[in-house]
């Protein structure tokens, strides 16, 4: 594929990725941060997110096998999860975080359960989508081009 | 500063060009448990022209402090470990630092703002924080410091 070609393909890929929630404005505002003095700096942000929300995710699991749920510790992390992600402008992360938060001031452990599932499957697709879209912006730089906005 | 022939310039008067260098000035004190928003934040910040330091937790905030560390502004997290935001914010009142001190939270509700807020801050922003915010306070500050002169 040729540099045009893929700098196109870049363009309608990250179109698609707002039109369907996985992003919002705030990852543009990620993106408007970064310049030649630190061309790594949505990447790097990124890493931190994916690091945090990994940790975050284990913890709830662990949180949710208690024999005891104790309902202060999940919202503390989800509470977390739903700063970060929203951070980053991960919309539909974001969005499960704040149900799930609603199941843990009812202490209803079927909804926080279903919603922790609910939760790592949209961080799974926004990772991937993510890792994709840098992916691309690789192989565009390689190319000798530069990414279009 | 140029100490000018004209017969007039006071020392004290201060040049457009001086307000805006003001933010070369400017002290910044990032406080949160979050590895990804103190990069966010100190991202931000630097874009402005800032000095940034951060600290991890409420207390590591509050020994800067004490350990004779001044700072023009402090973003305080609210949800931390070991000493949350609006415990640190109301010791470091109590301690007499005057610095502008802006609380950063993801709490939703309108209530838990507001007694963050009666700990002692200026100003509560959602987390995270935009452009916006930002060149807000920095007029702020800008005019606290002119009122000084």
């Amino acid at each position: 594929m040729d540099l045009v070609q893929l700098q196109r393909q870049l363009v309608d890929y990250k179109t698609s990725l707002y039109n369907e929630g996985f992003l919002d404005e705030q990852f543009t505002q990620l993106q408007e941060l970064q310049d030649e003095n630190n061309p790594d700096f949505v990447v790097e942000v990124v890493s931190l997110f994916f690091e945090d929300s990994e940790r975050l995710l284990n913890e709830l699991t662990k949180a949710l096998e208690q024999q005891s749920v104790d309902f202060k510790r999940v919202d503390a992390h989800v509470h977390q999860l739903k700063g970060s992600s929203s951070s980053i402008g991960a919309q539909r992360v974001q969005k499960v975080c704040i149900a799930f938060r609603n199941y843990c001031e009812e202490q209803n452990i079927e909804g926080c359960v279903k919603c922790l599932q609910q939760v790592r499957h949209e961080y799974s697709l926004v990772k991937t989508k993510l890792e994709s879209m840098f992916q691309l912006q690789q192989q565009i730089l390689s190319a000798g081009g530069s990414i279009p906005m | 500063m140029v100490l000018g022939k004209a017969s007039s310039s006071s020392l004290s008067m201060k040049s457009d060009e001086d307000v805006v260098n003001n933010n070369n000035n400017l002290r910044v004190l990032v406080v949160d448990d979050s590895p990804m928003i103190r990069k966010l934040h100190d991202m931000y910040l630097k874009k402005f022209g800032l000095e940034v330091q951060v600290a991890e937790n409420g207390k590591n905030a509050v020994e800067l402090f004490r350990f004779g560390a001044s700072f023009d502004l402090i973003l305080m997290d609210k949800e931390m470990p070991v000493m949350d935001g609006a415990e640190a914010t109301k010791e470091l009142r109590a301690m007499g630092v005057k610095s502008m001190i802006v609380g950063v939270t993801s709490l939703d509700s309108p209530y838990e703002k507001q007694v963050f807020m009666e700990a002692g801050l200026n100003y509560c922003f959602n987390k995270p924080l935009i452009a916006d915010n930002i060149s807000f306070l920095l007029q702020e500050l800008n005019k606290n410091n002119n009122d000084k002169n």
